[in-house]
């Protein structure tokens, strides 16, 4: 029987309880911080703030913001804020340069992390009769491991399928009757492909539901999705810094993803001035950790651009809902559901002798990102016979590969040929933007 | 004594093969011979043009990726056999040709070959040692 909360307590609690609940725990999170990283404590000095002064969230503004750039210099243990052997994972994702960024779990963190995984499972319909598909990417990428411990929470048969070789992943979909997919949005299109090549029939699989996130899409691809799968397409959100997928779902209204509250506080604030900005306003994410203990970030600005809303859900649950993001107050980029930034790429050219003068090129073609970058060379790189420049071009690739994880394609072009306007290179050309992705 | 080619890099676009043409033209520089080799992307074109250094002066104030590279060029009898006897030559020595062509010269029964290899002066050595008669940059302009 389907069961329509995983912890209809927390779920559904009245909004002063959560109020309550945040109170409480961020005053012990910003005592647990200050005492245990020096990093943010500096921060908050710097600012003039103590623990003290932090008596509840209406105090939360006078706390220090920390950014991805803080998360690279403190790497890999500037914010560990637990002894290490009481830490049992790691999980990665990219930095804005060379270094990664490594989170600590306990298994508390863990446990509390799978739990938010399972709620989103259950919002979508599971429970401890379902066969899930867990198609996201597993190892350092938090896709994997979230949904598979939530299904393992909420009692599914779990399928550890991770991504790629669809063929086994239809097969197994086929013959073991998975009743939810959990993927990429690009990967779920590119399985429905692959179905229809094969003329299988929405209607002769099992499926019911559809768990995708770690890029952004839109409405269309979801009805596109949901005709091609013959599915109820779910919208799934989080990210590394603050646990992985499942700091905020979608429910059956399928109108923004409730974000858990007891666990985590949500901000919006100006991105130019950091002033927070009242509910209903468009502006960036930022996000407080309540209950982690290895590596709990306050006030983490997530460069996501998206609008809350406390209007009442049919579905019950009381937590503050997020719209899909709306944008990304950085240069980052999402590619085929890997982080993207320029300034990785510019690090790989200069370290392989190149001018940083590049342009990088993405679109979408058959529901997959092209990812294409063009690279100017110097004088000295020009080569009479093609294999010296398409040499030099792979060369380029598998530094590149190191650095971010997928595969450019690279194209060497003649000095000064990349288009400059008013002196400045239009350096991203994002493609995807005519199909109305937000990227 | 190797004579110079103009290889320029040209990006597969549109527009790209005008502009080099134009410029030449403009120049009032004649094309001996042209070459290509190409890439999905992008070609290397190869010419022997009768004044390379105004050719690449010309070219460059167009805007392209010019480069002026040292070949061996070789005059050979206009008859069957001809090129069999060099390439055999350069076997036997172990010279490995990186690319070649060839083009005649309506005036005389001659024609010319044109051998990109790793060293020039070693390969024109065994060319002319074994009675095969080097191009110079004059016979380019006269022919």
């Amino acid at each position: 029987m389907s069961k329509k909360y995983f912890q209809p307590e927390q779920e559904t609690m009245p909004l002063e309880d959560i109020r309550k609940i945040q109170d409480e725990k961020l005053v012990s999170q910003v005592r647990h911080v200050y005492e245990n990283v020096p990093y943010y404590r500096d921060l908050m000095d710097k600012k003039g703030v103590r623990p003290e002064d932090i008596k509840g969230v209406d105090d939360l503004h006078k706390l220090p913001f920390i950014k991805k750039d803080d998360l690279r210099e403190a790497y890999p243990y500037g914010l560990l804020a637990t002894d290490l052997k009481n830490c049992v994972r790691i999980h990665s994702t990219s930095g804005t340069t060379g270094k990664r960024v490594v989170a600590f779990y306990t298994q508390n963190d863990v446990d509390m992390w799978e739990e938010c995984c399972a709620r989103a499972i259950v919002a979508a319909g599971g429970d401890n009769g379902d066969v899930c598909q867990v198609a996201y990417g597993y190892g350092l990428f938090t896709g994997g491991a979230g949904l598979h411990g939530g299904s393992h929470k909420v009692g599914c048969l779990t399928l550890p399928m991770s991504s790629g070789n669809t063929d086994r992943q239809i097969q197994f979909m086929m013959d073991l009757n998975a009743t939810i997919l959990c993927c990429t949005p690009s990967y779920a299109a590119y399985i429905g492909e692959t179905l229809k090549e094969k003329g299988i029939k929405p209607e002769d699989n099992k499926l019911k539901a559809g768990i995708f996130g770690a890029e952004p899409w839109t409405e269309e691809m979801r009805h596109d999705i949901e005709k091609s799968l013959g599915i109820k397409a779910y919208d799934i959100y989080g990210l590394t810094e603050i646990s992985g997928p499942g700091v905020a779902f979608e429910c059956e209204e399928q109108k923004g993803m409730h974000i858990n509250e007891d666990h985590f506080i949500a901000e919006i604030i100006n991105p130019e001035t950091g002033e927070p900005l009242p509910i209903g306003e468009k502006g960036e994410l930022v996000f407080t950790s309540l209950d982690k203990e290895a590596f709990p970030l306050l006030r983490y600005r997530t460069r996501d651009i998206c609008v809350l809303s406390r209007e009442k859900c049919s579905c019950g649950r009381t937590f503050v809902r997020m719209t899909k993001p709306l944008g990304r107050s950085d240069d980052m980029m999402i590619i085929r559901g890997v982080n993207v930034f320029p300034s990785q790429i510019e690090s790989v050219l200069l370290n392989s002798g190149y001018a940083p003068n590049y342009q990088i090129i993405v679109d979408r073609v058959n529901n997959t990102d092209t990812f294409d970058i063009n690279v100017e060379m110097k004088e000295e790189d020009f080569s009479d016979i093609p294999t010296g420049i398409t040499n030099k071009e792979k060369a380029l690739q598998s530094a590149m590969k190191a650095m971010l994880g997928i595969n450019p394609k690279i194209h060497l072009v003649a000095p000064k040929s990349i288009a400059r306007s008013e002196g400045k290179a239009v350096r991203v050309i994002d493609k995807r933007k005519r199909l109305g992705i937000n990227i | 004594m190797a004579i110079n080619q103009i290889s320029i890099f040209v990006e597969n676009k549109e527009g790209k093969l005008v502009t080099i043409t134009d410029s030449i033209a403009n120049a009032g520089i004649d094309i001996r011979a042209l070459s290509v080799a190409d890439t999905q992307d992008f070609g290397i074109f190869r010419l022997i043009v009768t004044d390379p250094e105004k050719a690449k002066t010309a070219l460059e104030s167009s805007g392209c990726f010019v480069s002026i590279t040292k070949v061996v060029g070789v005059s050979i009898p206009d008859e069957p056999g001809s090129l069999a006897k060099i390439v055999n030559i350069l076997a036997r020595y172990n010279i490995n040709i990186e690319y070649m062509y060839a083009f005649i010269a309506v005036s005389k029964k001659e024609a010319s070959v044109v051998l990109r290899v790793a060293d020039n002066e070693a390969a024109e050595k065994i060319l002319v040692e074994n009675g095969i008669k080097l191009l110079k940059e004059e016979d380019i302009v006269s022919m």
